[in-house]
């Protein structure tokens, strides 16, 4: 395994990382906006109260390692999607201080805006994420200077169908976690709303599996030839059996590692439909930006590796210490949000 | 208007408003590592709700801090595209050694600092905070690397038109970095140091009584001093010798040095103009730069005038912030070295109008920083690597100045209400004062 692949399979790692884990915190975020009680609205926002912060620093260092193995799919990508970039930054912006900001005053009218920043600010990138991995597998328009698309032409409907699949996924995800840290109404609700997702979730998936064999036949081509395909297919295919059983029963721990499971299956496969191109170029395929044309030099891969061997170990160490240390069901403490 | 100022006009609001942040997380968490250490210890109720009401401010503080740094990390692949392809080799990694290293550490215990009491030891909360303010810290660190590897490259070659890596260590300790480091985080000290010190003195003159401001107060005046004193010599000392040693047109410029010359004077106070460079109402001290800057009254340095003019960057703005920047920096220190002599005289606490000076002292430090880094930034100019790529060459050539007209205004709008609301929220959370303290019952 050379350097380029493993580095592609780091990205990854850290988009799935990100995808698993804030996830669950941008779908917390959609919920609490169509929750009509305020304790329960509280609840839920604390629930993901001292997590989310670090939980969001994976889709900094996506981009951070995203930048440092191939900086020309950073520069093209990030400048290609400008307008959608800076939508999907004030909106995390927004989300990032209404935690702080909502309760600081006692007025509702404060609260309540904060609320909708918080919940806007959680579903526009819960949308707009994938709206980019669609327009990524369709395939970019590229010329000399890079991707060059407009903020309408990102909004396509193959891209728009792939963002409602992974709102429908961090909702559901949301959910699952919700259901694992509430109790009595509110935890009833999530269930019902988890089962109901885990249905649109498999039927988008299926749309936008058939529709990709008509938008970008070479993704079938990949899938067909490798047998890694399988392996994916069969952990999303457990995962949409177990996780609505669990759903149904309220074993909300594992319909929690189902829900993160078919997230990371799912990303799993569009990683390796596009495997080895990262920004497959419309309509000549052979323009794409792959990990070969669009890397670093070997000498940085390795020393970027040594730093991710190293550090990565700790990450994961103290976070799930971190995430043991707040297990159980949220309760609301003087020092809540 | 074209991409090009409209980009760097953008970069400028963004890192600028978003440097306001930092330094004061970065100097409340230590301060709050030693604040939460001796409630620990010393199982000090005083401490213990002196913590407690700084980490609110922490936690404020941290969350538009994070909220305003999001944008740094895309912003170079969004508006400097050329740039992230030409320098990525080299400029990416350290961005994601900052994320591996710092960010996960910081975020990540902050939470457990903020929300863990009652859940984990007490050693356990300390920990935390000591490790969000090593996490900070060391994201100081790489971003700072990045930094200063654009003021002073190193350990790179170009080649196959970009920038490539020919030994890490070198790049990340490239002459600039060390100095710079020690200056920045100190900076940041400096900023906690004011904060804690100017929150107390609000609390002092409501009740000169207040225990509790009374030991803040003792802390920050004394750490203050210490800090204040270090960020002129050695840090800012080094760091000017650095500059002078390795960027010859930064160091003319921030000084106001027009024509080379040997026992070449410090400036105390001019006015620039051009054309052509000139100093106007100039008060200097001959010798003193050519001391200071190589050990040596004689020593030549080269003037501003020995550059092309096409390789110097804006004079006014680099010798003004630059010249501000050390006048803040010398009342600093004659702040706190007031402070720390009323301490000792015992009249630290009735003095209201040096209360008063230290409540408004406040935002200082963080005048300081902009200026600090204005004087970086722009003295830098016209090169966004220095000696390799201009800034002008190093925008996305994709982006139509429409669209970054659009979210420069975008930014701005919205960083103007989020400057409101930490000030309003900022200003209720020191008036609302520390919790109250809870009387033992028996």
């Amino acid at each position: 395994m050379d350097l380029n692949t493993i580095w592609f399979l780091l990205v990854g790692v850290l988009i799935a990382g990100y995808a698993i884990l804030d996830g669950f915190d941008l779908g917390t975020g959609v919920l609490h906006l169509v929750t009509r009680d305020e304790d329960e609205r509280r609840v839920m926002m604390n629930a993901i109260g001292p997590v989310w912060d670090g939980n969001e620093v994976w889709l900094l260092t996506g981009g951070g390692a995203l930048f440092a193995a191939f900086p020309p799919v950073y520069a093209s990508v990030f400048s290609g999607f400008y307008l959608a970039f800076m939508l999907l930054l004030v909106a995390l912006i927004l989300r990032a201080v209404s935690f702080e900001f909502r309760a600081k005053v006692e007025s509702p009218g404060w609260r309540r805006a904060w609320e909708i920043a918080f919940g806007v600010g959680s579903a526009v990138p819960a949308l707009l994420y994938g709206v980019a991995v669609g327009n990524v597998l369709r395939g970019l328009e590229m010329d000399a200077t890079g991707v060059s698309t407009t903020l309408l032409g990102l909004l396509n409907p193959f891209a728009l169908l792939f963002g409602v699949l992974g709102l429908a996924m961090f909702v559901l995800h949301g959910a699952t976690y919700l259901g694992l840290k509430t109790e009595g109404a509110l935890q009833e609700r999530m269930r019902r709303v988890a089962s109901a997702l885990w249905v649109a979730f498999i039927g988008l998936f299926a749309l936008a599996t058939v529709t990709s064999y008509f938008v970008s036949p070479w993704l079938f081509e990949r899938w067909f030839s490798n047998p890694l395909t399988w392996i994916f297919f069969a952990l999303l295919l457990a995962s949409c059996i177990a996780g609505p059983a669990a759903v149904r029963a309220s074993h909300f721990g594992r319909g929690f590692l189902a829900s993160a499971a078919a997230t990371a299956s799912i990303i799993a496969l569009a990683a390796e439909g596009l495997y080895p191109r990262l920004v497959p170029a419309r309509p000549d395929l052979a323009a794409s930006l792959t990990i070969y044309n669009a890397s670093s030099t070997p000498r940085t891969l390795t020393t970027m590796l040594v730093i991710a061997l190293v550090g990565m170990p700790f990450v994961i160490v103290y976070t799930a210490l971190i995430y043991r240390a707040f297990r159980g069901k949220t309760t609301l403490t003087a020092d809540s949000y | 208007m074209n991409v090009v100022l409209l980009s760097r006009i953008q970069f400028a609001l963004t890192i600028g408003f978003h440097f306001l942040f930092p330094p004061l997380t970065i100097g409340l968490a230590w301060l709050l590592v030693m604040i939460e250490w001796r409630g620990w210890r010393r199982n000090d109720p005083t401490w213990v709700r002196m913590g407690r009401f700084f980490s609110k401010i922490l936690a404020l503080t941290f969350a538009v801090g994070v909220a305003t740094g999001i944008v740094m990390e895309f912003q170079f692949g969004t508006n400097w595209a050329v740039y992230s392809k030409f320098v990525g080799d080299i400029f990416g990694a350290p961005l994601a050694a900052e994320g591996v290293l710092a960010f996960f550490l910081e975020s990540g215990f902050l939470g457990l600092y903020l929300f863990g009491r009652g859940r984990i030891s007490k050693g356990a909360h300390w920990f935390s905070i000591l490790m969000v303010a090593v996490g900070s810290t060391v994201s100081a660190f790489w971003i700072l690397v990045a930094n200063s590897w654009q003021q002073t490259p190193a350990g790179y070659v170009v080649e196959n038109g970009r920038a490539e890596l020919t030994s890490f260590s070198a790049a990340v300790f490239n002459p600039s970095t060390l100095p710079r480091f020690l200056h920045t985080v100190d900076a940041a000290l400096i900023a906690g140091a004011f904060l804690v010190a100017g929150v107390a003195a609000f609390l002092l003159r409501r009740d000169k009584e207040d225990g509790l401001a009374r030991a803040a107060l003792r802390l920050a005046v004394v750490f203050g001093l210490v800090a204040s004193v270090l960020e002129l010599f050695p840090f800012g000392h080094i760091h000017a010798r650095q500059v002078a040693h390795t960027q010859p047109e930064k160091f003319a410029a921030i000084e106001g040095l027009y024509t080379s010359q040997s026992a070449a004077p410090m400036v105390l106070f001019a006015y620039p103009v051009t054309p052509p460079p000139e100093l106007k109402a100039k008060v200097e001290i001959r010798g003193v730069l050519s001391w200071m800057a190589f050990g040596d009254i004689n020593a030549p340095i080269r003037g501003i005038t020995d550059f092309p003019p096409e390789n110097r960057p804006p004079l006014w703005l680099t010798f003004v912030s630059f010249h501000n920047m050390v006048v803040l920096g010398l009342y600093f220190i004659a702040a706190m070295a007031w402070g720390t002599w009323q301490l000792r005289r015992g009249r630290l606490y009735e003095g209201r109008r040096f209360l008063m000076l230290l409540i408004v002292s406040i935002p200082l430090p963080l005048a300081a920083c902009q200026l600090g880094w204005m004087a970086a930034e722009v003295g830098r100019q016209p090169w966004i690597v220095y000696g390799l790529l201009r800034t002008s060459d190093a925008v996305s050539t994709s982006v139509p100045a429409g669209d970054v007209l659009f979210s420069l205004i975008l930014f701005a709008l919205l960083y103007v209400l989020l400057g409101c609301l930490y000030v309003y929220l900022l200003v209720r959370e020191i008036r609302h004062g520390p919790p109250a303290a809870v009387t033992a019952q028996a």
